[in-house]
């Protein structure tokens, strides 16, 4: 799939991240970890979700965020599309929770979608396309997740909760959406089976084939097509599983350091999965400038990535204050122990 | 939070009333979306609950005053040595309860500190 040229963009964005947090210090205290797994990772934290909070609920207060940034009547909205692979019911759409709950029209399609971590992103290219054919006015894309690892598991470090929502339109455009373009193969890096509490995965070996391969070839297909290079980009977004993989890959596509230096949100939260390339892109908007260009590139495992190039306007700096930025979230975390978080995921079996 | 408002005499329901108890049949009730926040008027905590509601314990039930005047029994979603009377709270959206592993599960509006707002 590929894009350029498309007039449409983004009309506003929310994030919501739980207030709780584990140290990733104490998960690998917990399991008698010799190794500083936080420093290998470069991840520190993870956010955790409350008793009370899942996918649905994440969804919903990131959406209110989006809404309320921009001040739109969200019987607007002609579609709303939910990624995330942590949905509460394997059957009854997410969307439809969010629907009711941000008060919407009935006269709205909703569906949810499923792509490991870029299902988020694909809910934005689903918009973007129904906007721009005149289809509808204004498009809700939604990527949030609580993510689970077995106990023990690699991913445990990791596995976090939060999201991201994005409105798409064609009119008051706070960015737009310059191009987009997708590459995607049949990987089995990760996965999960239907009716299995925790997903499976190929092992550390799986990020050559897996991440590198998927974000690269997504980042330069967009960049051939624009005729740009990163040089051409203020900032740039990866997802990220980890601290590591979107650092390097940064580096690998010719990006600096200080490009993807905003967006990099994954030591203090961990990988909200769905959430996780949205939360680095809402991280950046939350201090680019009008005319500032950014570069955002998911993955998700299975395996594919989609890339966006994206212009700031100037309308940003009217509506940017009016919901939390993702550094407000970052700053109100409270502190749990293992014995809390295992509470807090439900985690009883071993 | 969808509630009701009197035209007529100017107060606010929640839950939603189709007749007004102040001005019976000369009421003008239309639909009124409360801000939700409020103060906390009283509240308990509980410690020991059914098995629906055991794994939540201890939590946080008050009795909360919206500021457009009506009072509801709500759940406040912070720690119970975080509990004052009088204090501030504001709307938030959770899983209000599930009917076991294999039913429906239930959203809504909790309460949690204003002070904790992002
Ligand atoms: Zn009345």
């Amino acid at each position: 799939m590929r894009g350029d040229h498309l007039g449409v963009g983004i009309v506003s964005y929310g994030v919501y991240i739980p207030r709780y947090r584990i140290k990733v210090d104490e998960i690998a205290r917990v399991w008698g970890e010799v190794e500083d797994v936080a420093r290998s990772l470069n991840v520190y934290e993870k956010a955790v979700p409350d008793l009370d909070e899942d996918t649905a609920t994440i969804a919903v207060e990131a959406a209110r965020n989006a809404i309320s940034r921009a001040d739109l009547d969200p019987r607007r909205i002609g579609a709303i599309y939910t990624g995330s692979e942590s949905h509460p019911y394997a059957v009854k759409p997410t969307g439809t929770i969010v629907g009711e709950a941000i008060g919407c029209s009935h006269s709205h399609t909703v569906a949810d979608m499923e792509f490991a971590c870029k299902a988020g992103t694909a809910a934005i290219q689903a918009c973007l396309g129904l906007v721009r054919s005149g289809m509808i006015d204004l498009g809700l894309a939604i990527g949030a997740d609580v993510s689970q690892g077995a106990p023990g598991d690699a991913l445990e470090y990791t596995a976090a909760a939060g999201g991201a929502a994005y409105v798409v339109g064609s009119k008051d455009l706070i960015a737009e959406i310059e191009g987009t373009y997708s590459f995607t193969t049949d990987t089995p890096d990760f996965w999960r089976r239907e009716g299995m509490p925790y997903p499976e995965h190929g092992g550390r070996f799986t990020g050559e084939p897996a991440y590198f391969k998927h974000v690269t070839s997504a980042a330069k297909g967009l960049m051939e097509i624009l005729g740009r290079g990163p040089e051409d980009y203020d900032y740039a977004v990866f997802h990220q599983p980890n601290g590591k993989f979107p650092v390097r890959v940064a580096a690998k596509l010719g990006f600096k350091k200080e490009q993807i230096a905003p967006g990099l949100v994954v030591p203090l939260i961990g990988n909200t999965y769905s959430g996780s390339t949205l939360i680095g892109l809402a991280a950046t908007l939350d201090q680019a400038k009008p005319g500032e260009s950014i570069f955002v590139t998911s993955f998700g495992s299975g395996a594919g990535s989609d890339a966006f190039s994206i212009r700031v306007t100037e309308r940003i700096d009217d509506i940017r204050d009016r919901a939390p930025s993702v550094r407000d979230y970052i700053a109100i975390a409270e502190y749990i122990d293992y014995a809390r978080y295992a509470k807090h995921k439900g985690k009883l079996r071993l | 939070m969808i509630g009701t408002h009197c035209k007529s005499c100017g107060e606010y329901y929640f839950p939603p009333r189709t007749l007004c108890p102040n001005c019976r049949r000369t009421g003008q009730m239309e639909e009124h979306k409360f801000r939700g926040t409020g103060t906390v008027i009283t509240y308990t905590t509980i410690y020991s609950a059914t098995e629906d509601f055991e794994r939540l314990t201890p939590y946080n039930l008050a009795i909360i005053q919206l500021d457009e005047g009506p009072k509801l029994t709500g759940q406040v979603v912070c720690s119970p040595e975080n509990m004052k009377i009088g204090m501030r709270v504001r709307p938030v959206f959770r899983i209000l309860g599930k009917e076991g592993e294999r039913g429906i599960i239930y959203y809504g509006t909790k309460f949690a500190p204003a002070e904790d707002a992002p």
